[in-house]
């Protein structure tokens, strides 16, 4: 096995060191009754060339392995990735390192992820940030704990049904043992929260609003500051496209407490969902509050700058039962990747590719209702919008998707049972105007 | 003749990428528009936010730069106890690449994503196989959210019994994460010591054990490298009043094909990809943590679960026991495909084997540096050992100084003031993929190091001269945070 360097002799006179007589004795220490009789049942190993021709096998089972055509977004989004991208973050030294304990040979990674935490903070325009978590949905369900474990009064947190279905089902997981819960602020017909109906709800510990919305549309998270400040309850947005902030004002600027997000927009491939990046935000006085890692800058014993992990005393490994999390490994990798591309598109980049997602998604709305699509919303959107598509449709997407690689939209009512025939649309930098033109008249 | 692999040569300064901005510089290729420009209200718009401005090679050379200050398992041994930093196959990557499996988007439908579904499937089987339990689960994105998902499961399962309980035993060898996993579903720990020899006894368990308690943690192999072997005694224990074991995992490397989990007792447990199965751990992630229950727990494994139907296969969510969702979609599924590629290039005798090999280069560590450093538990151990700085804090050298001094040799020190049963741990897991060689360099800078205490001790106070930097000054990082540019 090419992976294993041992020789004959190596075994040989290394377990005349350990003092053990064969490979089998030095398990000795474990009850024979414990051992398993059966051994592993697994297939017989393949050489790298066989597990090559295996493995795309596997992958020309899925559609993407053409050269597909996506209209869909709905928290994993189709961007364009430069090749240095993936080229630069392959470098063995970030990939095969583990999490930067020993500062003086991990300058890379954690210089890398205090440049991530400034690009983030710059982009939302928050005080600080975390070095990563795992998704946006996990994200948002330690922002949730933060909220309720700060109010003691209250055991109760205002979700709106915009925020991401998953989300919403990853917060109820992470509170229902601890006896918390969400109460769902409905929305209106106009496609955003009902900030009325919050106004409405009482002893609540925070407000979750995710901006664009699971619609596409943006929300008045100004009205939803107010309408917190009047409760006195914490105010907490999140988002799954981290793009939009290249257009949009942040939440920063709405005076959110803490944001939770995805930034899978930035460089990193959809790869069926996951791992993506949890970016998680908040103002200065949530600094020991929110879960995970940082990197702080610092100085060595010669008084030059460096790196290190800082506020360790949050964390499992030095608080075990009180921390604030249990979160130990991040999605740190992802984070330097969302860093490389941040960097690479830079303040003229990121504008003009947000302002491009949002000129193609306005051209493909407004192409579709001209082939009699029905606008589910008049909302300001950025590159997702609903609509309601006409009687047969279902049938030509499948048909669309069989012949000619072409995803057109997400089906709502899985998500939504009142919004029958309704999709999701999304356009990103990557479709070209024929692109959409061709899709288009495909399902008119 | 010196045998450290370290030695000086040429790095560079590489600045933080603000100072290396200059205003009209983009590093990305821009479509030419071929829409018409939609303005956006300006009432919703704000300021481009200001990142750096740079070329693609400024960004080229500023990682890669960033990268020469790092230390991974490509560079050399990474001997970081409880963490398995084994060699990370470049196959694994090839795999997680190809455009089918990279590009695919997590809504496309079970219909248009079969190859996908298959290989979670096929996955989920092959860890069932190794753990020797009847369901598993790979939703959870790391160690930690594994035993999240775990104890959520615990939790559900007493409160589907009519009666939730408070507490949960956990024995002081325990990771930090196993107590945080707990207090996350409201219950309180109840931490035991294990015994004289390092392992666990059935009495500290009965003493504790009531049916107020939902179960116990147990990581076995346990952290000192122990394999804890009264675990079915234990596990009866438990079990008699009504409670469930929880397995911690993250030392699956040194049991494979030798002990299944499921077989001994064990109720639910979590491996961790990136540790047993070869994934790469990426300066702190991404990683995958997948769980294994017995078939009383499967009703309450999260949801979406994977189902094959003939040749079919399909995400069912009707499950009305289930704790729940997890993660946004199917969790980290590319490092699934690298812990996938690695089983079918190692195949049942491979893994069995890499067991094998990982224990036998542990044991070859600690009787090599017996004597030199202090061993609080001389017995054989599993795959990895712990020392400490007894002997060397007579001449005032902790723990902490001799990882620094590795640095210079060439070496990632291993883990250290973990676990925190032993004052001053130093424990070294080699891992299966480092040959006789580059242990024999290990050992001989450990011996080097050891001498240097005896004679020349500000060399290891002084420690690392060779690196980048040198020692941090983590007090004033903490004193007063800096924690963005």
């Amino acid at each position: 096995m090419r992976f294993l360097p041992h020789t004959n002799q190596d075994i040989e006179s290394m377990l005349k060191i350990a003092g053990a007589s064969s490979l089998d004795s030095l398990f000795d220490s474990i009850p024979k009754d414990l051992k398993t009789k059966d051994g592993l049942d697994l297939p017989e190993p393949l050489s790298e060339w066989e597990l090559d021709s295996h493995m795309e096998a596997l992958a020309s089972l899925n559609i993407a392995c053409k050269n597909y055509k996506c209209f869909i977004g709905a928290g994993s989004y189709d961007h364009y990735i430069p090749a240095h991208i993936p080229y630069l973050i392959s470098r063995s030294e970030f990939m095969t390192a583990y999490t930067p304990y020993q500062p003086e040979v991990s300058q890379g990674t954690l210089q890398g992820i205090y440049e991530f935490q400034t690009m983030i903070t710059e982009l939302l325009g928050m005080d600080i940030t975390t070095a990563s978590h795992y998704d946006c949905g996990t994200a948002l369900a330690e922002a949730s704990l933060i909220a309720l474990r700060k109010n003691r009064k209250a055991n109760k947190i205002a979700v709106s049904a915009l925020v991401h279905p998953s989300h919403r089902q990853i917060i109820n997981t992470y509170i229902r043992p601890t006896g918390y819960e969400i109460i769902e602020i409905p929305y209106t017909a106009d496609g955003v929260t009902d900030l009325t109906a919050l106004e409405k709800i009482d002893d609540i510990a925070g407000v979750a609003i995710q901006s664009p919305n699971f619609f596409g549309n943006i929300e008045d998270l100004s009205a939803f500051r107010t309408a917190a400040d009047a409760k006195k309850i914490m105010f907490i947005v999140s988002f799954t496209e981290a793009l939009a902030y290249g257009l949009l004002k942040n939440p920063g600027s709405f005076g959110a407490d803490l944001v939770a997000g995805e930034g899978q927009s930035l460089g990193i491939s959809k790869s069926f969902g996951g791992p993506g990046l949890g970016l998680l935000a908040g103002n200065k006085k949530q600094m020991r509050n929110l879960p995970g890692r940082y990197v702080g800058k610092t100085k060595d014993t010669n008084g030059k700058d460096g790196y290190v992990l800082t506020l360790a005393t949050r964390e499992q490994h030095i608080r075990r039962e009180k921390a604030s999390s249990n979160i130990c490994s991040n999605n740190g990798l992802n984070a330097m990747t969302a860093a490389m591309y941040l960097a690479t598109v830079g303040k003229i980049g990121i504008r003009e590719i947000a302002q491009q997602n949002h000129d193609k998604a306005v051209y493909l709305k407004t192409s579709l209702e001209q082939a009699g699509f029905k606008p589910a919303f008049k909302t300001p959107f950025f590159n997702e919008f609903v609509v309601k598509v006409p009687d047969g449709f279902d049938q030509k997407r499948t048909a669309l998707i069989e012949d000619k690689c072409i995803f057109a939209g997400t089906d709502l009512e899985p998500f939504y049972p009142e919004l029958k025939q309704h999709y999701l649309f999304c356009a990103t930098e990557k479709v070209s105007k024929d692109d959409i033109d061709q899709m288009v008249k495909e399902v008119q | 003749m010196d045998q450290r692999p370290g030695t000086s040569g040429l790095i560079f300064n590489e600045p933080q990428l603000w100072d290396k901005s200059r205003k009209g510089r983009c590093g990305i290729s821009l479509p030419r528009s071929d829409v018409e420009r939609s303005e956006m209200d300006s009432s919703l718009t704000g300021d481009a936010p200001d990142l750096p401005q740079l070329c693609e090679m400024d960004v080229v050379r500023h990682y890669t730069r960033l990268s020469q200050w790092n230390f991974g398992v490509d560079s050399g041994m990474y001997p970081l106890g409880s963490c398995t930093m084994k060699y990370n196959p470049k196959t694994n990557e090839v795999q997680a690449a190809r455009q089918g499996l990279a590009g695919a988007h997590p809504l496309s439908g079970d219909q248009f994503s079969q190859g996908a579904l298959k290989l979670m499937y096929n996955l989920e089987q092959f860890l069932a196989q190794i753990t020797g339990f009847d369901a598993v689960t790979l939703q959870p994105a790391a160690g930690a959210h594994g035993e999240l998902a775990g104890m959520l499961m615990i939790h559900a399962y007493h409160a589907k019994n009519g009666r939730q309980r408070s507490k949960i035993i956990i024995p002081d060898t325990a990771h930090g994460t196993n107590p945080a996993s707990a207090s996350l579903c409201g219950y309180e720990s109840v931490n035991i010591k294990s015994g004289p020899d390092g392992i666990l006894e059935p009495s500290a368990v009965s003493a504790v054990m009531d049916e107020d308690t939902a179960g116990i943690m147990v990581t076995n192999p346990n952290t000192l490298g122990l394999f804890e072997s009264n675990i079915k005694e234990i596990a009866q224990i438990v079990h008699a009043k009504g409670g469930l074991v929880y397995g911690d995992g993250a030392n699956m490397n040194a049991i494979m094909g030798i002990v299944k989990p499921g077989e001994i007792g064990i109720d639910v447990l979590h491996l961790n990809l990136h540790k047993t199965f070869s994934t790469p751990h990426g300066g702190g992630g991404p990683g995958s943590g997948p769980v294994g229950v017995v078939k009383a727990l499967e009703p309450f494994l999260p949801v979406p679960r994977v189902e094959k139907n003939l040749d079919t296969y399909a995400f069912v969510n009707d499950c009305p026991d289930s704790i729940g969702r997890l993660h946004t979609f199917y969790g980290h599924f590319g490092i699934m495909i690298r812990a996938y590629a690695y089983i079918l290039s190692m195949g049942g005798k491979g893994l069995t084997d890499a067991s094998k090999l990982a224990v036998l280069n542990a044991n070859y560590v600690k009787e090599s540096l017996k004597g030199t450093l202090n061993l609080p538990y001389d017995k054989p151990c599993m795959h990895e050992c712990v020392f400490n700085d007894a002997i060397q804090q007579q001449n005032h050298i902790t723990t902490m100084d001799m990882a620094k001094r590795l640095l210079d040799y060439g070496f990632h020190p291993p883990t250290v003031y973990f676990p925190l049963v032993v004052d001053g741990a130093f424990m070294v897991e080699p891992t299966e993929t480092e040959s006789k060689e580059y242990i024999d360099q290990f050992i001989y800078a450990v011996k080097a190091i050891a001498k240097e205490a005896r004679n020349t001790p500000e060399k290891l106070k002084n420690a690392p001269v060779m690196t980048k930097v040198t020692r941090l000054d983590e007090v004033s990082a903490a004193r007063k945070p800096c924690l963005r540019g």
